[in-house]
């Protein structure tokens, strides 16, 4: 990092003013409508739920280690791998990227001093916390067996703690909407001067595209879910065939979500790696607009693929076929994104940092997980694939190998300008390598499982399995390995003094022109902006002096 | 240097907030937040709509029967309330804008009133359902039922209207809000927004039940 000392640092660190010492105290946090306090507690507590939905990975994959009674009993077993999705999805995944690192990136990005309505902003932690306290009450008070997909007719039967765990995600759900209406509130009204639609960074466009699908599937979710609450209080009869209603009608209903917000998960994930490529390939981006237009299409086409969970259900053949087909439309605008983001790099000066590590480990996994989405949107495969280990992989190699890398990417990236500190770049790479060989380690051998007939879900399994099975455990320790190292790396660095330059990466966008961390009002003047967001043919140091005078 | 002049020009605004440059911006900022609410209000009341579609195609006859227990006059009644309190509401909002404290004061008591009105002929027709134990679910206890299945329209027409009306008291805990503020002489034609925003809101409650009428009281 020889460009370190072209960023002025503050002579003493200590002295200098910053959103993080501006005010002291825990009320001034609990109280905070700053952006970017508000981010780094979401920070604090979806990183929390990753460790609590990790243990039950974890948990999962040691009681699978032999068939039959490794670690647990077939009940807990059940209530363990609902908690392991509900956790991830719920109270991780989904409010990861925009939440968290979006809160603290987006307005420092656009040259805004703050989201729009940044009590609302708040009012969404607060929301979260809500739901989470509620999906904890329900763990406590017997937990829940039925999935992270509470289908019904096992849902409104069970004796286990659905309805808390329901409102918790209903609540949740606000929660996330409220912060897609902040977004595209700030996207649309507090842009810098200068800052037109297409000189918008590419992660901008891509939290767009994820608050339009936030705002218009989430309330569906919301009512679905209160629909089981009221299923189970006063048999309302909707889903419940015994009293002339339709259990296929939630996956229905269910599913007009849950795809969607699948695409909220995977869409913030390739914003940020359409930040770190150009960055640490020192090019401009390939194909802005492509890319651009490709996260809209994404969110619209996501609107349209959701009986692609039902083929087996009982759907009619004619749905089922039109469903496949809007199917493999969505691997249209995600192969646009892949091919530019590889031909950015082409022939670039490809500097492989950190973010650049989990960035290039994204494209690997992700093409992955993408592919095998061809194989099960294909009618005639699913019906094979369907419900089995084939499924699971596919799905971890999106949400974990396409998000979970990219989440890990921005992290890295925002991490100096989030705390002004860098962290151990060799124990970085550590924890990269470890985490990719133990992701591939894991779910390769659940793609094989899968197409071997291995069921998901299942408790117990055929003695022909175990090798594959004990593969995939030790995988999922390496991944643990990796997580730990990169725990302690991280926390290292926040025990040291401020040490980050403004700018460490030499990065064009707005959010490296103020300081690390930000003062408390993000500029000390209003950025003026004059070309796009990944200009790289200009030399870096001119930035700093347009800013500076 | 624009920019800055504005910001100093609306530096003693006091309500401007921080982070917005000009009062226009911040107005246009709370209008696409209130419209985009508005559409998770819609998907949310959506899905009801769409389960009540799809369960009165699969039962028809039970649906027909059922709604007969519904009384029409009162619920075209509270249509007419309904309007009638759109109407004030609009008229609270011109009063705001053309700097009329008064009008808007007496404006938002009579939207409050006809939202009352709206709840006390609710809580009459739901104390009737009860007394003949039209109730949804499990709780249903009518007798001389000569179709099997007529609770489920009892439940959507519980879920449907409860949650309408819980919209309703919303709505008017919000015009309370805004009426406070108006005698406070917070509104003049240079800042209107939150009377601007909850009469969106209020003019969307009153919408849905401009569709919850003809599918629950009028079916055919």
């Amino acid at each position: 990092m020889e460009n370190l000392a072209t960023a002025p640092a503050p002579a003493d660190p200590k002295a200098a003013v910053n959103y993080l010492n501006a005010t002291r105290g825990l009320k001034s946090w609990l109280t905070t409508v700053d952006h970017k306090r508000i981010g780094v507690m979401y920070l604090a507590s979806i990183l929390f739920s990753f460790f609590l939905g990790g243990v039950f990975a974890i948990l999962i994959r040691i009681e699978l280690w032999a068939p039959g009674r490794t670690i647990m009993s077939a009940d807990t077993y059940n209530r363990v791998f609902t908690l392991h999705g509900a956790i991830m999805i719920f109270l991780f995944i989904i409010p990861s990227i925009p939440a968290a690192i979006g809160n603290f990136v987006l307005p420092l990005m656009l040259g805004a001093k703050d989201v729009a309505f940044p009590r609302l902003n708040l009012a969404s932690y607060y929301l979260y916390l809500a739901g989470a306290a509620l999906a904890v009450a329900s763990m406590v008070t017997g937990g829940v067996d039925t999935g992270w997909t509470f289908y019904t007719p096992y849902s409104t039967t069970t004796n286990s703690s659905v309805s808390l765990m329901t409102l918790g995600a209903f609540i949740l759900g606000f929660s996330s909407i409220f912060t897609g209406v902040n977004f595209i509130a700030t996207i649309h009204k507090l842009r810098a001067p200068g800052m037109s639609w297409f000189r918008m960074p590419l992660f901008v466009w891509g939290i767009y595209a994820t608050s339009i699908i936030q705002i218009l599937a989430t309330p569906v979710l919301g009512i679905t879910l209160l629909l089981i609450v009221m299923e189970r209080v006063f048999s309302v009869g909707i889903f419940n065939p015994q009293l002339g209603g339709d259990p296929v009608l939630f996956q229905h209903f269910f599913w007009f979500y849950s795809h969607p917000a699948v695409y909220i998960m995977i869409l913030p994930g390739m914003a940020i790696i359409s930040e770190v490529i150009p960055v640490f390939s020192r090019k401009n981006i390939f194909g802005y607009k492509a890319i651009a237009f490709s996260s809209i299409a994404i969110a619209g086409v996501s609107f349209l693929v959701w009986g692609h969970h039902m083929f087996v259900s009982g759907q009619s053949a004619l749905a089922g076929a039109i469903f496949s087909f809007l199917t493999f439309l969505v691997a249209i605008p995600s192969g646009i994104k892949v091919f530019n983001w590889i031909a950015t790099m082409y022939k670039g000066s490809i500097s492989l940092e950190a973010p650049m590590l989990w960035a290039i480990s994204f494209l690997l996994l992700f093409a992955i997980g993408g592919l095998t989405g061809l194989f099960l949107g294909a009618l005639s495969v699913d019906v094979h694939l369907h419900d089995t280990y084939f499924v699971v992989a596919h799905f971890h190699f999106v949400m974990m190998g396409g998000t979970v890398m990219a989440f890990l990417a921005g992290l890295h990236y925002w991490w100096p300008k989030m705390f002004g500190r860098m962290y151990s770049e060799k124990w970085a790479r550590v924890a990269a390598a470890f985490i990719f060989v133990g992701f591939n380690v894991t779910f390769l051998s659940q793609f094989v499982l899968g197409t071997r007939g291995m069921p998901r879900r299942y408790y117990n399994y055929l003695d022909q399995f175990r090798p594959l099975h004990m593969f995939s455990t030790v995988g999922s320790f390496m991944l643990a390995v990796g997580f730990l190292i990169m725990a302690a790396y991280l926390f290292a660095s926040l025990r040291k003094p401020v040490d980050a330059p403004a700018n460490p990466w030499n990065a064009v966008g707005l959010e490296w022109q103020t300081s690390s961390p930000p003062p408390e009002h993000n500029f000390e003047y209003v950025p003026v902006v004059t070309h796009g967001p990944y200009d790289y043919s200009v030399p870096v140091e001119h930035e700093h002096a347009e800013v500076g005078a | 240097m624009s920019t800055l002049a504005a910001q100093h020009e609306h530096a003693h605004d006091p309500f401007l907030q921080h982070h917005f440059t000009t009062p226009e911006q911040q107005a246009d900022a709370g209008k696409i937040g209130m419209w985009l609410f508005l559409v998770t209000e819609i998907l949310l009341f959506g899905g009801l709509f769409v389960g009540f579609a799809i369960m009165q195609s699969r039962h028809p006859e039970a649906f027909f029967a059922a709604h007969h227990q519904l009384d029409r006059t009162l619920g075209f009644i509270n249509t007419i309330v309904l309007l009638c309190s759109s109407y004030t509401m609009v008229m609270a909002v011109h009063s705001a804008r053309t700097d009329r404290r008064k009008r808007l004061i007496a404006f938002l008591l009579l939207t409050l009133a006809f939202a009352s009105v709206f709840l006390g002929i609710k809580y009459i027709e739901y104390s009737h359902k009860f007394h003949e134990g039209l109730l949804p679910g499990r709780l249903y206890h009518h007798e001389g039922d000569t179709i099997a299945g007529q609770f489920m329209f009892f439940s959507f027409y519980f879920m449907m209207t409860g949650l309408h009306g819980l919209h309703i008291l919303g709505g008017m805990i919000a015009i309370g809000w805004v009426l406070r503020r108006s005698v406070r002489g917070d509104f003049s034609h240079a800042y209107n927004t939150p009377v601007d925003l909850v009469g969106l809101y209020w003019h969307l409650v009153d919408m849905i039940w401009i569709y919850l009428f003809p599918l629950l009281y009028l079916i055919t």
